[in-house]
């Protein structure tokens, strides 16, 4: 950043040429040119008494619910109200992704298995397999993260909502008998910390500000809260990797989630919508991988030009 | 000779001039984002080690989990250990402890003031579950440029994942500030 001061006694500098140095050293030319292993080094040998299978299942379901959210995110990118809130949304949007970066990798790690098989010399790592050329029915997400973004109250809503369960489920999670998960979980919780914040503040500000906004907040509520009590229905995986101790069963934490949620509600003078939560298909849901319609078609953008491109360097 | 050589924001030199070497030339490497830090500075380089072979490990943590920094922070310290002899030169990811911004060492800190980005102030350290905060944050920030202590936050987040925008009010001259982790 330019020193102000340097105005009165300009002398020049590499500031007068905005080009200048951009090519002195190529790989600062675009960051990441190349792919590289975020989990090069770590070591990542399952726990004893867990299930390797069931370890990397359930890492793709914390991971895919962040994936999924930060591209939907992502489609705020110059189109927020302000300049301010683009920027925020796509710092949430960014912290996501590197979640969702470390868990596909974690994943992959743990069960080499479960990622997609590539044309001979493709370059693409596993957690890129993992988010690119999965289906939806392979997508572990809860539907919540999935559904259109609707306008910016509903979007600060399911932030929210999604920040508030997934603090206190990496809260514990930071205590899990697998190395690598505890280390994400405990580095998470500090971004997560920030976005709920940022959303629990707007919520507040919109819940209190015009009639229009509080009407679209109240709105927003409306529409995503039959997603909620889904976050705390506990699949078997989650059964599973809770007993060995590696992952958290989320129908413990609605006691704490619900302290915080109505800390915020109540400051906004908002109630707890009065409507039941969406059924699923013959009873599967989100984790089972049985999503909304529109999750195939928001992954269909997502993927197409990997898909294109499965040998493809960068 | 195995050594190990951890990150000290006070180091004295070790007696293997070798590690230190290894060491000063990784050290040269800064933050593409931050480039008034050098990894040091940064708190992002964390051990430095040499194996009988004589193939040097550097370990570095990331600041946030979406940092795109880190691609080229590697890069650049396997080129630099490269330069300074190290043919065979690696790097390895450390996720545990997650980096926080009390690592910036009081260098790092100066050197962030003297470009205009105001540096953090003490981490939140905390037992039991993060407190929820629908207050705007307060923090004692001084503007990094006329030294007033009126300034307003715009945004918690700015324009890389670890900087909050903030306003002067006294010279009303918009500064970034390092937010605390």
């Amino acid at each position: 950043m330019p020193d102000v001061r340097s105005h009165e006694t300009h002398e020049p500098d590499d500031h007068d040429n905005a080009y200048a140095g951009l090519l002195v050293n190529d790989a600062h030319w675009a960051f990441g040119t190349d792919f590289e292993d975020p989990l090069a080094g770590v070591d990542t040998t399952v726990p004893d008494g867990v299930d390797p299978a069931a370890l990397a299942t359930y890492c793709l379901m914390l991971g895919d619910d962040a994936l999924v959210l930060s591209q939907r995110l992502a489609e705020w990118c110059s189109n927020a109200p302000d300049l301010e809130e683009d920027i925020a949304l796509s710092n949430i949007a960014l912290d996501l992704l590197g979640q969702a970066r470390l868990l596909l990798a974690r994943a992959a790690a743990a069960d080499g298995t479960q990622v997609p098989a590539l044309p001979e010399g493709s370059p693409v790592p596993d957690e890129d397999r993992l988010a690119f050329f999965r289906d939806d029915l392979r997508f572990r997400n809860v539907r919540l993260v999935e559904i259109p973004n609707g306008d910016f109250a509903e979007t600060i809503t399911r932030i929210l909502l999604f920040a508030t369960w997934r603090l206190a489920l990496f809260e514990e999670l930071s205590h899990s008998r697998d190395a690598v998960l505890a280390a994400v979980a405990a580095k998470a919780v500090k971004e997560l910390t920030y976005h709920r914040d940022f959303a629990g503040r707007w919520f507040l500000t919109l819940a209190r500000g015009t009639d229009e906004s509080r009407r679209r907040l109240l709105a927003g509520l409306d529409t995503l809260w039959p997603y909620w009590t889904e976050l705390f229905e506990t699949h078997d995986v989650e059964r599973e990797t809770a007993e060995a101790g590696v992952g958290v069963d989320p129908a413990g934490l609605a006691a704490d989630v619900d302290v915080v949620l109505d800390q915020v509600l109540a400051a906004s003078g908002v109630d707890r919508p009065a409507l039941p939560p969406l059924a699923g298909v013959q009873g599967r849901k989100g984790r089972d991988g049985r999503h909304t319609e529109v999750l195939s078609r928001m992954l269909a953008e997502m993927q197409v030009v990997a898909r294109a491109h499965p040998r493809g360097h960068w | 000779m195995t050594a190990a050589l951890r990150r000290e924001p006070t180091r004295e030199p070790t007696r293997d001039p070798v590690l230190d070497r290894a060491w000063d030339a990784a050290s040269a490497v800064v933050d593409p984002e931050l480039p008034m830090l050098t990894l040091v500075d940064l708190g992002v380089l964390r051990e430095i080690s040499i194996g009988d072979d004589g193939a040097v490990v550097a370990a570095i943590t990331p600041t946030y989990s979406g940092c795109p920094a880190m691609a080229t922070m590697r890069d650049d310290v396997v080129r630099e250990l490269r330069a300074a002899g190290f043919a065979d030169a690696r790097v390895r990811v450390v996720l545990e402890p997650a980096w926080t911004t009390d690592w910036i060492t009081p260098a790092g800190r100066a050197a962030l003031a003297a470009a205009g980005i105001s540096p953090p102030g003490r981490a939140p350290r905390r037992s039991g579950p993060v407190p929820l905060r629908l207050a705007p944050p307060r923090r004692a920030v001084r503007c990094p440029r006329c030294g007033s202590d009126d300034a307003v936050v715009g945004s918690e987040f700015g324009s890389t994942a670890c900087k909050a925008l903030y306003r002067c009010l006294t010279c009303l001259e918009p500064f970034e500030h390092l937010k605390e982790i």
